[in-house]
């Protein structure tokens, strides 16, 4: 029998009447219609359903909605809610942060949830937090060159 | 104006940083959407019994399962040759081949209903591995050869002869969206199918023969990918194939997401290859004569591992000048997924083959590697036919060792390295460069074409659709930025729109690096066909505003968004209303562009010709640093430089650069596939299938682009970009060979490819006598 959780995704609460075991994921993609956030591998390891549980970089993938239940969600679609990219945005723009782009929206969570708490990150600090987003296209170089950006650092290797 | 050249943003940046941007299962579901997914085989090799839904059937939310006896019209299919099944009556060959196809209201019950699907199935022996393949003869095609020369005579009289057998693993494309299709089936049986795919002509062609119609009965979309990497080729077939068997026979919309694991265990993958050699060289390493016997793991089905292993055959030679050559090449079967396309398409495996026996040559002479790679490179007007006969023209490659060589330091460094190994206990530290010459376009001369419609509206905005897909490549940043530029408009005026069999027919599949070739080249010529009709209108209009008399066609000019006279540039028309004014003149604003590259051609059969248009070239030097102790392997420096002559999107085209070289630096040290005893696939996850991550980016990267405008027979004399850097990758292993020699040749010799920890530690071992071995004071581990 499906039970009621309550989540807040990006300000607005919502009450989902669904399993108690059923990913967070599964609920923002298909109940809520948030397809920002993406499914890779679906055991918490490529990060791609990263998304922010009370502030933390979390995959969505592997917390149920039980867990989530009461917290306060940040997706990708909450980040530029006013119109305004959020600079992390920006900058993976500026430095070409993408090729295929399907990584990109759990690597901004994960850069935006350690800018938040240590805003100018060292660079072994954001090699340290953004290594366990994983991109296929290895476009590495440029996303780190974007979230150095983000923490208000010209970044060494930038694109052209 | 001037648009080309320019790094402008991938044009889904926004939507990518918002999530915006759309891939397939992001689609909202239509009403009546059903969740279509597979049941797979049991076992590796055997015969089918009996399939029994009967209790997934009785689940609530169930809608279906169909099986091969569904299937309206051709079952069986293939590019190259026609044997492999949709779904299988009689006989499976790999485990988890899909036998059966089931549908659901919710993904939940579809889970449980595939749980449910009993498949009975007569085991028989599988063939898992290479070597038994070989051993019994299990190949997939005949043998292929190139040759030259005679390269046996030639071995039998080098002053220096060595042979081996050099092995390659395969490699999960590992795309993170996984294989999606949906379909929507429409009146009268004709079917839309919107598809993950590099090929929309083969998905229409493959649902239409499934679905026993006409290919005008089938529309195939692809508006994007999250990532392909060759891996969406051929195999994105299956998926589109369950869904449109579905919409057929319920008349729903029908969608297929395969979740990673299945992807991972049922999809092919890059060919593992088992190649013996043998070669004949002079005392200062110059190659006399060589022979390659290539052996491919195919997999169950043939898909393109022909094609795959010529281009293995037409890349043996590497970088490198072969006088006497006999390169041959078989493709085995084996009981696991058919194996397929993978960025660089047997490039790789060739190329590491050829640059393992540089490595040892100069191990066994006790040359430095460079000495012997830049005796033997292509040379200049002379020494520079391949082994299939095509000259190499407008070679750089000399002068791209001798500056990499420079700029990375080399000799000096080589000295510091040897002076740190003779000093170190603990680890051993190796340097390589190694060179890339990859030919662009498609060995199958027939698929280098390309077209593109472009459509101008009349407020002087501009839709382009090409046969090319876009998958991360960057290629449709790049066809509106040729566009703009031939237009002499601003980029943002032009949008590139989904791919479409029914704008673009018969297109290529998004490969061989050569899209922005093809379809760029076809897009330009559709815009000058629009361009010659405004010019003449132009002329015109210019002429009766200004009275310039005499205007003629060719003195009108496309640029900052507007027309305008070359002899009176200070009066221009705005480009929006020359468009609006044409139109109410009945000007045509619509054209399409075909492309065909000229001048290639090969023969197969004889092994000669002038397959490739020109040649993507590059080097790379990798240090590596290996634990001697554990095997682990680090990668403290490399320096990549490459000719893609004038780049059309320098920030894309250098994201294609750093990301294949680290795509390879995955295939050469890290990526491991391994398989059961039954054939089923045992790393089929990121958590046991290890791809590079941030911090395999080596900490001290160097990226240059060697200054090149020669290639003039290109579109704005750029150069395809999308495979040749993978293979730049080789250098970390060569690196790591040259640091197992430094410890001990007995190490180095039957060193395989990739360089995994474990793999470098059996090197280790080989060497009791000669490595250092862990004192008393060394802790454990």
């Amino acid at each position: 029998m499906p039970d009621t959780f309550t989540i807040r995704v990006n300000g607005t609460e919502h009450a989902v009447a669904t399993d108690a075991d059923r990913p967070l994921l599964d609920v923002l993609r298909e109940d809520l219609a948030l397809t920002g956030t993406k499914y890779g591998c679906g055991e918490g390891a490529c990060r791609a359903c990263t998304v922010l549980i009370d502030g933390e970089a979390t995959q969505a993938c592997i917390t149920s909605i039980e867990t989530a239940a009461g917290s306060e969600i940040e997706t990708i679609e909450g980040l530029a809610a006013s119109g305004q990219l959020h600079p992390v945005q920006q900058a993976f723009i500026d430095q070409a942060g993408m090729q295929c782009g399907y990584c990109v929206p759990g690597q901004i969570m994960t850069a935006v949830a350690l800018l938040r708490s240590s805003p100018q990150a060292t660079d072994e600090e954001i090699v340290a937090e953004m290594t366990g987003n994983l991109c296929r296209c290895c476009n590495y170089e440029n996303i780190l060159a974007a979230v150095q950006q983000a923490a208000g650092r010209a970044p060494d290797a930038s694109a052209p | 104006m001037s648009s080309a050249g320019k790094s402008l943003p991938h044009d889904s940046a926004v939507g990518h940083v918002t999530g915006r941007a759309l891939y397939l299962d992001d689609e909202r579901p239509m009403l009546g959407e059903l969740h279509v997914g597979f049941v797979g085989s049991p076992i590796a090799a055997g015969t089918l019994e009996a399939i029994d839904a009967t209790e997934a059937l009785a689940l609530p939310g169930v809608v279906g399962c169909w099986t091969a006896a569904d299937v309206p019209g051709h079952n069986l299919f293939g590019l190259i040759s026609v044997d492999e099944p949709f779904l299988p009556a009689e006989r499976v060959d790999y485990v988890g081949q899909p036998v059966a196809v089931i549908a659901a209201e919710t993904p939940e019950a579809l889970a449980a209903a595939r749980r449910l699907v009993r498949v009975d199935c007569t085991e028989m022996p599988p063939v898992l591995d290479l070597d038994t393949a070989i051993r019994e003869a299990r190949f997939l095609t005949p043998q292929r050869r190139i040759a030259r020369g005679d390269a046996g005579r030639e071995l039998a009289k080098a002053p220096q002869r060595l042979s081996g057998v050099f092995r390659s693993g395969g490699q999960e494309q590992f795309y993170l969206e996984s294989q999606a299709a949906i379909a929507y089936p429409g009146e009268e049986g004709r079917m839309v199918v919107h598809s993950s795919t590099q090929n929309t002509t083969e998905i229409q062609g493959v649902v239409a023969e499934m679905l026993g119609r006409g290919q005008h009965e089938v529309v195939a979309i692809c508006k994007r990918m999250g990532g392909a990497f060759g891996g969406k080729e051929t195999q994105a077939s299956l998926p589109a194939l369950m869904a449109a068997l579905v919409a057929h026979h319920t008349g729903r919309p029908a969608r297929v997401i395969y979740n990673k694991d299945d992807d991972m265990c049922v999809t092919g993958k890059r060919h593992e290859y088992v190649t013996r050699w043998d070669v004949g060289f002079e005392d200062d390493g110059r190659l006399l004569a060589i022979r390659f016997e290539f052996f491919s793991n195919g997999g169950a089905f043939t898909d393109l591992s022909p094609p795959v292993l010529d281009r293995t055959l037409l890349h043996a030679d590497n970088c490198y000048y072969l006088p006497h050559v006999e390169l041959l090449g078989r493709v085995c079967y084996t009981n696991v997924p058919p194996n397929t396309a993978f960025r660089g398409f047997g490039g790789p495996q060739a190329m590491a083959a050829m640059e393992n026996v540089l490595e040892s040559i100069a191990q066994h002479l006790d040359v430095d590697a460079l000495d012997i790679r830049q005796r033997n490179l292509y040379g200049v007007g002379e020494r520079n036919v391949t082994p299939y006969g095509q000259v190499v023209e407008r070679n750089h490659l000399p002068e791209i060792f001798t500056q990499l060589a420079e700029s990375c330091d080399y000799r000096r460094r080589r000295e510091e390295i040897a002076a740190a190994n003779a000093a170190s206990r603990l680890t051993v530290r190796g340097l390589a460069i190694t060179g890339v010459k990859f030919g662009i376009s498609f060995t199958a001369t027939f698929l280098n074409q390309g077209n593109a419609l472009v459509n101008v509206y009349m407020d002087g905005t501009v839709q382009v659709s090409t046969g090319g897909t876009e998958m991360g490549q960057g290629l449709n940043t790049k066809i509106q930025q040729l566009v703009a530029e031939e237009l002499g408009v601003d980029p943002r005026r032009v949008r590139l729109m989904p791919t479409s069999t029914e704008k673009n027919n018969n297109t290529s599949p998004t490969a061989a690096s050569a899209s922005t070739d093809i379809n760029g080249a076809a897009a330009v010529k559709a815009c000058r066909e629009i361009k010659e009709r405004l010019a003449a209108f132009a002329a015109g209009e210019l002429a009766k505003q200004t009275g310039e008399s005499g205007l003629q066609p060719r003195d009108v000019c496309f640029a900052d968004d507007a027309v305008f006279s070359t002899h009176r540039p200070e009066h221009k028309i705005d480009f929006g209303g020359l468009c609006m004014a044409a139109r109410r003149s009945r000007v045509d604003l619509g054209a399409r562009g075909f492309f065909a590259t000229p001048g290639i051609g090969f023969d197969q059969a004889a092994g000669q010709g002038t397959p490739f248009f020109y040649y993507t070239q590059g080097a790379a030097a990798v240090e590596v640093q290996v634990d001697r102790f554990t095997g682990e392997l680090t990668v403290p420096r490399a320096d990549l430089l490459i000719d893609i002559g004038r780049p059309i999107n320098l920030g894309i085209d250098r994201g294609q650069v750093i990301g294949g070289f680290i795509q390879g630096l995955g295939w050469a040290t890290a990526e491991c596939l391994l398989y059961g005893e039954r054939g089923e696939l045992l790393s089929h996850s990121p958590t046991t299938y290890k791809i590079p991550a941030a911090t395999d980016v080596p900490p001290v990267f160097n990226v240059a682009l060697f200054d090149n405008d020669d290639n003039v027979q290109n579109i704005r004399r750029s150069k395809a970009v999308g495979e040749p850097p993978l293979m730049l990758g080789i250098a970390a292993w060569a690196a790591v060979k040259d640091a197992l020699a430094q410890v001990d040749s007995a190490a180095s010799r039957s060193f395989t490819l990739p360089a995994t920890g474990e793999e470098i530690l059996r090197c280790l071992s080989l060497a009791p006598q000669t490595a250092p071995q862990p004192s008393a004071a060394m802790p454990d581990g």
